[in-house]
């Protein structure tokens, strides 16, 4: 076959363009004999497999930097295979059945999964990381966890996909933050990073060496924007100790009211501060024994005004509409005020007895609010204890609060044991219709007093005839929290029952399938635990 | 042989799932609970009762020499969720799924299936002799016939052709141009579903972005050398004329002499258009450094039978179909249960892989593409997609535009973290496919497709 020039395949392909009837191609590049349209066929059937055919490589281009090793164990063959189902069935469409069924709800076991392999220091294999980032970007609770496992070479691939930029915030393009010994390095963080970088420096450094953070956050404080301040302020929170008084006696006085408030309210937690002393003294004005009444009692006399001082002190002047400014003013100056002050004022008694004091006027709520608000602030288990009662007492005749959410918010100060018994306590005595709040703040697993208690009021509002789904949400706890020991337990309650007279139609049957779940669920996480203990290839 | 040694990944068996809600559903039946009876023989049999929604437990067997399936369930989804589900327990672990006595309403399938398997080789091999010594003369008119009638399709093809140069391929961009499907149609009338197919696909390049008139004139061209070469046969090589039938569509029974090896499960990827899902098997012989292409096609929205899980080594017989360069084989008789893959196939550089693409278009001019391993090579980002570039030199293969957008492109970079990897994949002359890939500190073989 005669050569082919070099400009021949242009010239091939504008007379094809156009037609060879408006443009014939050189004679030169067709070959004799044959009518225009097949030789110009012929000559580029020629051309393109001699091109395809001759093919050369491209130029490389730069490399990319090589990812950071990661010194993490290998994952067990076992825990790998579990993670490819994990994350295949977070790829799946949803089934149309939704939570119903027996089987378990494994995008729910994910999380967990994803906290017991970094507890135990394994890192993400390589080839799981795409999906792992997938599972991230569409999961803001994943998101910390499953990046931490993803380690240096999740971020390192973050960096390629601009799909996945959201991995790469906070960790300033994927570098570990400056050692907290390393001056240099954190001022100049300090001063160029972006402001979560800032944060994270904040609280690494903290805990590190408090006075120093302190220090530094001090330097720049007056040039940094109101917003900024609270957010730095608030951090202050982790690790709060007398040595921060200073700084936040500065930042009472403060240009934003937003900043004063929070520095008011990290001071009044620090009983020994100044602003916690001239509270205490603001209130014991206001509250004391009723020398009056026959029997011990309360009285109250809130205050008539919200002076100079109270307001520098964090006291917000303006009550919120439909409360009155009086209570409102008292309700600060009482959360404001540390609790060892009661004892002393009210003759010497123990936070349950003053609990149990009567209180004049129709004051007690208003009161009581305030101490659960103050035990809270002051991690003050003792009078925590105080207010919340004994579990079996109806929450509306209880001593404290009646409020589900401050209950919880005061059972968080307890620890994990004496919390999960007095919630096991609540549940025997009320069920599980308000319990659920409760069992939120409870520690994972649940301790055996606690599981069992909710074990056996699910058994109870299954007799009862009730549908399984008024109860979905505890089941889901249930389903994340129960310790799958009690799978075994549990087993007796898949059967299907006899119906009862007046129970919901075929609630026995859905009630079985629920426990099913619950069962297989439970069994499936001890699997997995099982799993990510096992000796490594 | 150790038993856990052979037992599949759970990638493998996800890999059999006809379709996403299938491995969902699966994968929430792989855990214990549901399950009872459960058990596998050393000779590749699994076997449980799954608890459903009613009273009886369904009976899932599988014969992972197959895999073939069967289950009491009503689903028409093949492999079920159960079958799926019971593979997961089995391939988690041995706790689940022991080595026990196989019971006998699994039994009596497994043996029925494996009865019948061996009667249909032995039909089938006894059946292609006297169907073609039946009626010789009969026979060779009928080929005489279709011959004929691909000759009339290929004739009037070449007329569009010719008729399309003439006016300009500038026309065929224009709204309503839509006679290549006639043609398409006319193709089939004409017996010659290979011609149709590539018809089918000159249709569609007007349509397929920046440099279409070059491609629709190459693809052209190379149909118009496929009607020259059937239409001049008698002036072909033997090894040509019988790559040039199966180009056409005329499909040669597999009928080379068998080849038993090792054979590497590399990749099994599946294309589906509205008629037909086709499913490719890519399969490298250990002992005999061999490449060979499976296929299996489903009704359009349902799994191809054959599966075959990457990662594997089958030890089996195949045969390879005629025709020079052709890498089409059929899978025949399996021996013993397969065993996990330890070390990728042997590869080359970049240079190599395009030489091998260039040498096998001498014997196929029509080849897209060819398959080859690269050793030792690193995923490098450049300006319009990804690069796969030799960790030792300065040349690259560019990727296919396809492959750009597939998730699997991301697990090769994850896998490599900018060092060297090897990859199995396609390389042709859109450039290079990546189909499995692994690296040096782990002998699992990572899918891409």
């Amino acid at each position: 076959m005669s050569s082919i020039r070099t400009n021949a395949w242009d010239e091939l392909v504008t007379s094809a363009l156009l037609g060879t009837d408006r443009r014939s191609p050189p004679a030169d590049v067709l070959a004799p004999g044959r009518e225009a349209p097949v030789a110009l066929l012929d000559a580029a059937a020629v051309h393109t497999v001699r091109r395809r055919a001759g093919l050369r490589p491209a130029a490389a281009r730069p490399r990319p930097e090589p990812a950071p090793p990661d010194d993490r164990r290998e994952l067990p063959e076992p825990a790998r295979r579990r993670l490819a189902v994990l994350l295949a069935d977070r790829a799946a469409p949803a089934g149309s059945g939704g939570r119903r069924g027996a089987a378990p709800d494994l995008t729910e076991l994910l999380p967990q999964w994803l906290a017991a392999a970094n507890e135990r220091g394994y890192r993400a294999p390589a080839s799981a990381l795409p999906a792992l980032l997938d599972a991230a970007r569409a999961r803001t609770d994943l998101r910390a966890p499953a990046l931490r496992f993803a380690g240096p070479r999740g971020t390192w691939l973050a960096g390629l996909n601009p799909e996945w930029k959201f991995a790469l915030r906070g960790t300033a393009a994927g570098t570990a933050p400056p050692a907290p010994g390393d001056g240099r390095a954190v001022r100049r963080l300090w001063e160029e990073g972006l402001f979560a970088e800032r944060v994270s420096l904040l609280g690494s450094l903290r805990a590190h060496d408090p006075a120093a953070a302190v220090a530094l956050l001090a330097e720049t404080w007056p040039t940094e924007r109101a917003e900024d301040r609270l957010l730095f302020l608030d951090s202050l929170r982790t690790g709060l100790s007398g040595a921060d008084e200073p700084f936040l006696d500065l930042a009472l006085s403060d240009r934003s009211r937003n900043v004063r408030a929070t520095a008011a309210e990290l001071l009044s937690a620090l009983p020994g501060s100044a602003l916690a002393g001239r509270m205490a003294a603001r209130a014991a004005c206001c509250v004391g024994l009723d020398r009056t009444a026959a029997v011990a009692a309360i009285a109250v006399e809130a205050p008539h005004e919200c002076d100079a001082g109270m307001e520098r002190d964090g006291v917000v002047p303006t009550a919120p509409s439909g409360r009155g400014e009086r209570s409102w003013w008292l309700g600060q100056l009482v959360e404001g005020a540390p609790l060892a002050t009661w004892p002393e004022r009210l003759g010497g008694r123990t936070p349950e007895e003053i609990v149990a004091l009567p209180v004049a006027d129709g004051w007690g709520d208003e009161l009581h609010a305030a101490w659960c608000r103050a035990a809270v602030r002051q991690h003050d288990a003792q009078w925590a204890r105080a207010l919340l009662g004994a579990p079996s007492q109806p929450p509306a005749t209880g001593p404290g609060t009646s409020s589900l959410g401050e209950r919880a918010k005061l059972l968080a100060t307890l620890r994990a044991e004496e919390r999960a018994g007095w919630v096991a306590g609540f549940i025997s005595a009320h069920g599980l219709s308000e319990a659920f709040q409760l069992l939120g703040v409870c520690a994972v697993p649940w301790a055996e007093p606690l599981g069992r208690a909710v074990v056996d009021a699910l058994d109870i509002a299954r007799d009862a005839g009730s549908y399984p789904w008024s109860f979905s949400g505890v089941m889901g706890l249930a389903e994340r929290c129960l310790d799958p020991v009690e799978a075994g337990r549990l087993e007796l309650l898949t059967a299907i029952p006899d119906e009862p007279e007046g129970a919901s139609p075929g609630a026995g049957s859905y009630w079985s399938e629920a426990f099913r779940r619950l069962v297989s669920t439970l069994r499936l996480r001890a699997e997995m635990h099982a799993e990510l203990s096992a000796q490594p290839r | 042989m150790n038993q856990q040694g052979v037992r599949w990944t759970a990638e493998q068996v996800l890999a059999l799932a006809p379709d996403a809600a299938s491995r969902k559903a699966g994968g929430e039946l792989g855990a214990a609970a549901p399950w009872s009876g459960t058990g596998s023989s050393g000779t590749g049999a699994v076997w449980g009762l799954c608890k459903g929604s009613g009273g009886k437990p369904y009976q899932t067997v599988v014969d992972t020499t197959g895999p073939a399936y069967k289950c009491s369930c009503p689903s028409r989804k093949f492999p079920c969720k159960h079958a799926l589900g019971l593979l997961l327990l089995w391939a988690g672990g041995a706790k689940a799924v022991g080595d026990v006595e196989v019971p006998g309403w699994a039994g009596e399938w497994l043996t029925d299936r494996r009865r019948r398997a061996a009667a249909e080789e032995e039909r089938g091999a006894a059946e292609d002799r006297p169907a073609r010594a039946a009626d010789p003369e009969a026979a060779r008119r009928r080929a005489e016939r279709r011959a004929a009638r691909i000759t009339a399709g290929a004739t009037e093809l070449e007329q569009r052709l010719a008729d399309l140069l003439r006016g300009g391929l500038a026309s065929a961009e224009r709204p309503g141009y839509g006679l290549w499907e006639e043609t398409a149609a006319r193709m089939v009338d004409a017996q010659a579903p290979g011609l149709a197919a590539r018809v089918r696909e000159l249709g569609a390049i007007p349509g397929s972005g920046r440099g279409w008139p070059v491609r629709l004139l190459e693809e052209a061209a190379l149909v118009h050398l496929l009607d020259r070469a059937w239409l001049e046969m008698d002036r072909l090589p033997e090894p040509l004329a019988a790559t040039v039938r199966a180009r056409v569509g005329l499909t040669a029974p597999a009928e080379g002499p068998a080849v038993r090896d090792g054979w590497l499960v590399l990749a099994q990827y599946d294309s589906a258009d509205a008629r037909l899902t086709t499913r490719r098997v890519w399969l490298h012989g250990r002992e005999t450094g061999r490449t060979a292409l499976l296929l299996s096609f489903g009704a359009a929205g349902r799994a191809p039978q054959l599966a075959l899980p990457p990662g594997l080594v089958i030890d089996a017989e195949i045969v390879p179909h005629g025709g020079a360069g052709q890498l089409r084989a059929e899978l025949r008789e399996r021996f013993g249960t397969p065993v996990p893959l330890k070390a990728p196939p042997p590869g080359g550089s970049a240079a190599d892989a395009l030489a091998a693409y260039g040498q096998a278009l001498r014997d196929d001019p029509w080849l897209d593409s060819w398959p080859v391993t690269l050793e030792d090579v690193v995923p490098v980002p450049s300006d319009d997609g990804w690069q796969l570039a030799d960790a030792g030199g300065p040349q690259a293969l560019p990727l296919t535009p396809a492959a750009r957008s597939r998730p699997g492109l991301w697990r090769l970079v994850a896998l490599s973290g900018g060092g060297p990897v090897t990859v199995f994949g396609e390389c042709g002359h859109r450039g290079f496919a990546p189909l499995a890939a692994w690296s040096g500190d782990s002998p699992e073989t990572v899918t891409l497709t």
